[in-house]
Order: C-alpha cells, then sequence, then structure tokens
C-alpha cells in the first residue's frame, strides 16, 4: 500500500512523457513531407549562431523590454528545471527533497529557483498586461483572432499557476522551512499560513507538489498543441537558418536544368523523353510538400510573436500581407497534412486543399516587397520571405498568374533587356546626351 | 558638360587588348530613367575625376534579371543570368561597380551559382575604397553643415550587411548626418523592391513611400541622401506627394559628392 503513490507518479509520467514522444514524432514525420536540404556546409557559423541567436537571445533583445522579460522566463524556466529532476526523484523513490544533502550548494540553489520563480512571476503578468490591458498592437492583428490569442493567454496562465505552486509547496514544506536553508522568498509566503495546523499545511504541501508536477505534464504536452513548441524548435531552428547573405534568394536548381538544356546546341528538342524519365518538376510552392523542411521547420517554430509582421512595410500600410500570418497558415496547412497521414496509414490522400488559395492568397503574396525586414526582425531565424518567393515562382512559372502590369514587364525584360520598353540599342545613349 | 565625360566600353578596351580596371555596370535605371541618368553620370564624372580606368557594356549589357526573380519567374531570371555571365566572361571581367543594390545584390550573390564569379561592388562602397587610396578628394562644399538623412536601400543595408559606405561618405561631406528611426537593419523599405516598382501597390490604408518619405521629413532634414535609383524615385515621389520639393530634396551620394567637388 505504501508504494501506491510511488507507482501513481510513474505512471503519470510514463503517460506524460510517452504522449509528448508521440507527439513530436509526429512533428518530425511531417516536416519530412518537406524537401530534404543539406545544411551541413557551415558548422561553426551555425553553432555560433546557436551560441549566440538562440542561447544568448540576441535577437530578442532588439526590443528591450519583451526582450529583457523574455530573458527573465527563458533562465528561470531552464534553471528551475533543475528542481524538477528532484522532484521526478522524490516522485519515484518516495523520498523527500532528495538533494537536501547537500547542505549550503541545495540552499544556494533553492534560493536562486525561488527568486527566479518570483522574477518569472512578475514577467508573465506583465507579458498578460502586455497583451490584454496595454493590447500592443501587433498582438491583435487579424490573424491573432480566436484560438493564436488564447493560447498565448493559456500559456501566460499555465506560467503562473507553476511558478505559484512551486512557492506555495516550498513555503507549507514544514521540515524544509524549519531546515531553514535557501527558502529565501518562500519564508515570507510562510507567514500566511501561521494559523494554519501542521498537518493541514501538509495537506497543502502534498497538493501544491502533485498539482505542480502534474502541471508540468499537462504543460509539457499542450506544446505539440500550442505556438509554444519554439521552447524546443528554436535551437535547431536557428542552427538551420540561413548562412548566406539575406539578398541571396534560393538558386531554383529545376529551372537551372531547364535553362542548360535549352542553352545547349547538342541536345535534341523534339527528343521523346525516356520512358522511365520522372515526372517534370513541379517549379515553386502551392502546398507544404514543395516546401523544404527548413521552411517546415519554420512554421513549427513560430511562436506567433509578431516582430515579423510589426517591421513588413505592406503590413505597416494596409496590406493584407503579415508575415507572421505565412507561418501560421503554413503551419496549419501542414498539421491538417498531419492528420489526413494520421487518418489514413500514413498515406496522403488528396483532399482538394493547398496553401496556395485556401490558406494563403495571392494578394498577400503579390503584396512582399522582398525588403527581408521580417527576417531581419525574427528573434529564431525563421525566413517568411522564402516561402512567398517559393509561392509566387509557382503562381508565375506553372499558373501564368503574374498580375498584368508584372507580365509587361517580363515582356520587356525578355524582349528588350529593360523593364520597360526601351530598346536595348539606345542602352549607352545617356553617355551622348 | 557631357563632351568630358568618357565613357569607353568594354568592346573598346578589348579592340586595344586592354583590360579596364573595373567594369561599371549602369543597369536599367542607370540607362534609361531620366532622373537615374544623372546619377550615372555624376558617378562617371566621379570616376573619371579619380582616373578610374572604367568601362561599360554599353548594349551589350542587358537586365540582371532581379525583378523578374523577385516576381517568380526564375526562368526568365536565369535566362537574362546566364547571357549576362558569358558577355562578362567572354570579356574576363572580374571586378564590377553599379550604382544599383539590386543588380548589386543578384551579380555578387546570384549569379556565382550560374558560372559568373566577381568582385562585386556597390558604388558607395567603391568610392570609399577611391577615397581611402587617396585617389578621390571628398569636401563639403556646399553641403557643409547641412541637415542629411541617409535612407538604407533594401538590398545593400538588411540584404548585404553595408551600412557604413554611404555614411562614411557623408560624414566626408561634413553634414550634419541625422538618422530616421527606421535605420540600418530596422530602416524601412522605400517600396519598390520585389518588382513592386512595377506594379500598382495591393489594396492598403498608405502607400509605402509616403510612409517613408514623411519619416524622413519629419527628421528635419534637407535632403534625403538616397544609394538606389529605385528608392530615389520612390522618395522624391514622396517628397512630390507631400509638396516639399521647394524644401527637400532627394539626391544620390554619388550626385552630392560630384555636386560638392563642383563637377
Amino acid at each position: 500500500m505504501q508504494y501506491i503513490p510511488n507507482i501513481i507518479f510513474l505512471l503519470l509520467l510514463i503517460a506524460g512523457v510517452g504522449y509528448f514522444t508521440i507527439n513530436i514524432r509526429k512533428v518530425i514525420r511531417n516536416i519530412k513531407q518537406g524537401i530534404p536540404v543539406d545544411a551541413s556546409d557551415n558548422k561553426a557559423e551555425r553553432y555560433g549562431n546557436v551560441a549566440r541567436i538562440a542561447l544568448g537571445q540576441s535577437k530578442m533583445v532588439k526590443r528591450p523590454v519583451s526582450g529583457i522579460l523574455h530573458f527573465i522566463t527563458y533562465v528561470g524556466f531552464i534553471i528551475i528545471n533543475i528542481e524538477v529532476l528532484e522532484i521526478i526523484i522524490d516522485g519515484i523513490f518516495g523520498t523527500h527533497r532528495a538533494f537536501s544533502g547537500m547542505g549550503s550548494v541545495y540552499g544556494f540553489l533553492i534560493a536562486c529557483f525561488e527568486i527566479l520563480a518570483v522574477l518569472v512571476f512578475v514577467s508573465v503578468v506583465i507579458f498578460w498586461l502586455r497583451r490584454n490591458i496595454i493590447k500592443i498592437k501587433r498582438f491583435f492583428k487579424p490573424e491573432m483572432k480566436g484560438w493564436p490569442k488564447q493560447d498565448g493567454n493559456f500559456i501566460l496562465y499555465f506560467e503562473m499557476i507553476l511558478m505559484a505552486l512551486f512557492l506555495i509547496m516550498n513555503a507549507t514544506d514544514v521540515p524544509f522551512q524549519q531546515m531553514n536553508n535557501g527558502n529565501v522568498i518562500s519564508q515570507h509566503i510562510a507567514g500566511f499560513f501561521s494559523g494554519t495546523s501542521e498537518s493541514t499545511l501538509h495537506i497543502i504541501e502534498r497538493s501544491a507538489w502533485w498539482i505542480h508536477i502534474i502541471g508540468i505534464l499537462i504543460f509539457l504536452n499542450y506544446l505539440y498543441f500550442s505556438k509554444h513548441l519554439h521552447i524546443l524548435l528554436a535551437f535547431p531552428n536557428v542552427y538551420f537558418g540561413r548562412v548566406t547573405p539575406k539578398g541571396q534568394f534560393k538558386n531554383n536548381e529545376a529551372v537551372t536544368a531547364e535553362v542548360k538544356m535549352m542553352m545547349d546546341p547538342n541536345v535534341d528538342p523534339f527528343a521523346a523523353p525516356p520512358a522511365d524519365a520522372p515526372a517534370p518538376a513541379k517549379f515553386g510552392a502551392s502546398d507544404v510538400m514543395d516546401l523544404t523542411q527548413i521552411q517546415l521547420l519554420n512554421a513549427y517554430t513560430c511562436t506567433e510573436c509578431g516582430r515579423c509582421t510589426d517591421e513588413c512595410p505592406a503590413n505597416k500600410t494596409g496590406k493584407k500581407l503579415s508575415p507572421r500570418k505565412i507561418m501560421m497558415d503554413t503551419r496549419d496547412r501542414l498539421q491538417e497534412v498531419g492528420k489526413n497521414l494520421d487518418a489514413n496509414k500514413g498515406v496522403f490522400v488528396p483532399d482538394n486543399k493547398q496553401l496556395l488559395g485556401d490558406y494563403i492568397s495571392t494578394e498577400e503574396l503579390w503584396a512582399c516587397t522582398t525588403c527581408n525586414a521580417c527576417v531581419e526582425a525574427c528573434p529564431v531565424s525563421i525566413d517568411p520571405l522564402s516561402i512567398i518567393m517559393d509561392m509566387r515562382q509557382y503562381l508565375v512559372m506553372e499558373q501564368s498568374a503574374a498580375p498584368n502590369e508584372l507580365n509587361v514587364t517580363m515582356t520587356n525584360i525578355e524582349n528588350n533587356g529593360a523593364p520597360w520598353p526601351f530598346n536595348q540599342q539606345d542602352r549607352l545613349n545617356w553617355a551622348k546626351e | 558638360m557631357s563632351e568630358l565625360l568618357k565613357v569607353p566600353t568594354m568592346a573598346e578596351f578589348m579592340a586595344q587588348g586592354k583590360q579596364p580596371e573595373v567594369l561599371f555596370w549602369v543597369g536599367c535605371a542607370g540607362s534609361f530613367d531620366d532622373r537615374a541618368k544623372k546619377i550615372t553620370k555624376a558617378f562617371v564624372k566621379l570616376l573619371n575625376n579619380a582616373g578610374v580606368e572604367f568601362a561599360v557594356l554599353g548594349t551589350e549589357e542587358s537586365c540582371t534579371g532581379d525583378p523578374a526573380k523577385r516576381a517568380g519567374n526564375e526562368f526568365l531570371f536565369q535566362m537574362q543570368a546566364v547571357t549576362n555571365i558569358e558577355v562578362m566572361n567572354a570579356y574576363e571581367v572580374k571586378k564590377i561597380v553599379t550604382a544599383c543594390p539590386h543588380c548589386f545584390n543578384t551579380i555578387n550573390n546570384e549569379y556565382p551559382q550560374l558560372g559568373g564569379k566577381y568582385e562585386v561592388m556597390h558604388h558607395t562602397q567603391f568610392l570609399k575604397e577611391l577615397l581611402n587610396e587617396g585617389r578621390l578628394k571628398v569636401e563639403g562644399g556646399k553641403f557643409k553643415g547641412k541637415k542629411i538623412t541617409f535612407h538604407d536601400p533594401c538590398y545593400l543595408g538588411r540584404a548585404n550587411g553595408e551600412y557604413e559606405a554611404p555614411r562614411d561618405l557623408l560624414r566626408k561631406l561634413e553634414v550634419e548626418l541625422v538618422e530616421m528611426k527606421r535605420c540600418k537593419t530596422k530602416g524601412l523599405c522605400c517600396g519598390a523592391g520585389g518588382s513592386q516598382m512595377f506594379k500598382e501597390a495591393e489594396p492598403g490604408t498608405k502607400e509605402i513611400n509616403i510612409e517613408r518619405t514623411e519619416e524622413a521629413i519629419e527628421t528635419g532634414a534637407e535632403i534625403i541622401a538616397a544609394g538606389c535609383p529605385f528608392c530615389n524615385t520612390m522618395m522624391t515621389d514622396g517628397v512630390k506627394h507631400e509638396e516639399k520639393e521647394g524644401d527637400v530634396k532627394v539626391m544620390d551620394v554619388a550626385e552630392m559628392i560630384a555636386t560638392a567637388g563642383d563637377l
């Protein structure tokens, strides 16, 4: 009988971690629906980016208020997780504060946890105020209605509750308070419980302890259904982020093959393709499967902070384009494809839907000035512009669906070598004028 | 003045069995657009003045393909690129300078994969190099002490990380350089990139160039310095829209240096 709590704990832990693992494997499977990319180059620079941008949060602090608050939450999250290790050991082996034998080291750690817990709590409250009372504009764009708005708040409530439970659990832990080692914050909270009997305190402490660890497991599993996956994916995403100049748009190899063939005088233009020839490559992207695995990882990493949209010149001037929405749409469509795979034993059954049109409109795509402000703004190296470009390629090369003025421009380039209707032979006239 | 402009072509150099120091890639705007042609001429005056042996491709130059690529027509882009690369490789071009950040970006970043590997410089970078080598003199002249703001072209700044070369030149002109709130990495686009120059903007509440010009005018600058022919057009239109033509001028950095030097 005495082992029942241990067994319950172990079962909860296995269920929590197990379900999370199942979902993470789905994320990986979904990302693999994209085109593989070789990112084995520039290892040193890539690790440098992870150290600077992901671990060091160098881009987050470009906006100092949210940057510093986020830094506190991030450090708090990582460090307080050491405490979770003790909780798991206690839960499995039925010990109480298994690490407390470490004496002053333990006191120091607990003091850090408690101070960070308060700082995180305060930061999260400020985050909540920014989203709900101050109403910072970028959290109120059209794509932030409904679930994305709720999701943002749920995460904040989770964090508030977890931090509060951690402090209450320490404050009502009578032996821990008597030990008086590291309880820098909780000793003051303990004051609120001064009239309470020891047995009641024990019940409160145990309840807080259980709800805290169950809350952590629920939060862990919530990640998959939330924008909050960034706490894990930001690191690989920054690693796979671009290491070339932002102005260098990728070369479409399928087109290069065609162009080379056209320029090669030895190619017979009327030759029938061999019977076993692969289907001709599709130019550009109309659905998530046409995007690269890195672009799909980008989509899962996006935490909808909206810094991209806030910097986007098109969005600033009232156009429909929002780079954040491009990323959210890509992720939502990929999740839809994932559910399709689940329902059909891992084989995608066409659902007459695609990213282009059903999620992202041509009006959004044609509003982009390719200025790279969104790419620059993203704190975790997401590249919304690359998706816009791939979809424009599909529109123009597969559907001939460019706006008419651009068709005229392109015809001019083709015929005169300039976007305007001037004769190439007049190109040097300026020198004689 | 124009008879003083020396604009040799690559073909002429080749006929003499010589190689120029650098190829000046003029670009479509620089060749055909009336406003941009003035920038081209100002830059040529500076090159002549510094004794730079340069050449242009002239009628052998063709659009780099940037607007086609950004509009999604990768096929047209690559056709333009391989044609230009063939011409330049035939002339054994090593070094290129251009006054257009779009040409600069495309040749520098997107031609290498298609077989065109050159050292490419934006004209502000090149002028700064001439200045450092002591071949070019930059002095304040009529701009001394004037309030000037610099508008970062996206394809020079964010796209290629060059923020200082144009500013260094402006500082040499002894101007009072004032920055807009959104500058350098956070610089706001003029609205022309990604082929927007050649189409109407999508429906919205404001034109991007108006938003940007207002910001530039707010600094109180007398001159909006630019480093891109397309930004120049967009900002000039913006100034007209605000009816400030009398107070604010839009000038390329090269034009300012040429004017200051009385060229």
